[in-house]
């Protein structure tokens, strides 16, 4: 299965905008930092037509190494969690977008 | 965050772009990665983390407010898997013990 990575959409950035092949990796890289950012920062992301990033606090629990049987406690963390919107979720599925609703 | 407030901190932040051309690199980045998806195909940004597309068989799914059973078809979902480091950011590097 093809993977496109960073490569792949600096290159995409440089043909569409139009701007120099760095440039176009620069700002990506900007994207993406001021998205984790955000996140860092407890904040959710909504990006409308594609999803929503958002950070969940996660309490404490028991967990079990599930090799040895030996029983570790979780401590409370924060988790990362995407919600697609239903925009990306009908296109990865070949159906028509819903009508309005892009969240 | 909205991709509003993305585009305004970008244009801020680069005030030799115009801010037409900052709209056209979010919006092509958030489409680049959907038609990849769509193509079935895999997302990966070290660093931020992966999008992938997982398959649901199809079930008998039930009418929550009439309990009546209707068929649910086989589909396809998105899936985003944070990176290492998102991850460690975002739990601002709390050990998580060693579980799991």
């Amino acid at each position: 299965m093809n993977t496109v990575t960073r490569a792949h959409l600096t290159e995409t950035i440089y043909t569409e905008v139009g701007l120099s092949r760095n440039e176009s990796a620069d700002l990506l890289e900007t994207v993406l930092e001021r998205m984790c950012r955000a996140l860092e920062a407890g904040e959710s992301v909504k990006i409308s037509g594609f999803g929503t990033f958002s950070v969940r606090q996660k309490g404490r629990r028991i967990g079990r190494n599930p090799k040895t049987g030996v029983e570790v406690p979780i401590l409370p963390r924060r988790v990362l969690v995407f919600r697609p919107s239903q925009v990306l979720k009908a296109h990865v599925n070949h159906t028509p977008p819903p009508a309005g609703d892009d969240e | 965050m909205t991709k509003s407030e993305l585009i305004a901190e970008l244009s801020a932040a680069n005030p030799h772009l115009l801010s037409r051309d900052v709209e056209l690199i979010v919006a092509t980045i958030f489409t680049e990665i959907t038609a990849a998806l769509a193509r079935g195909e895999r997302v990966e940004l070290r660093g931020f983390g992966a999008f992938t597309v997982k398959r649901r068989d199809a079930r008998t799914g039930r009418n929550p407010r009439t309990g009546e059973a209707v068929p649910v078809d086989e589909k396809a979902v998105p899936f985003f898997k944070a990176g290492k480091e998102l991850r460690e950011r975002v739990n601002h590097g709390k050990r998580t013990g060693e579980a799991g």
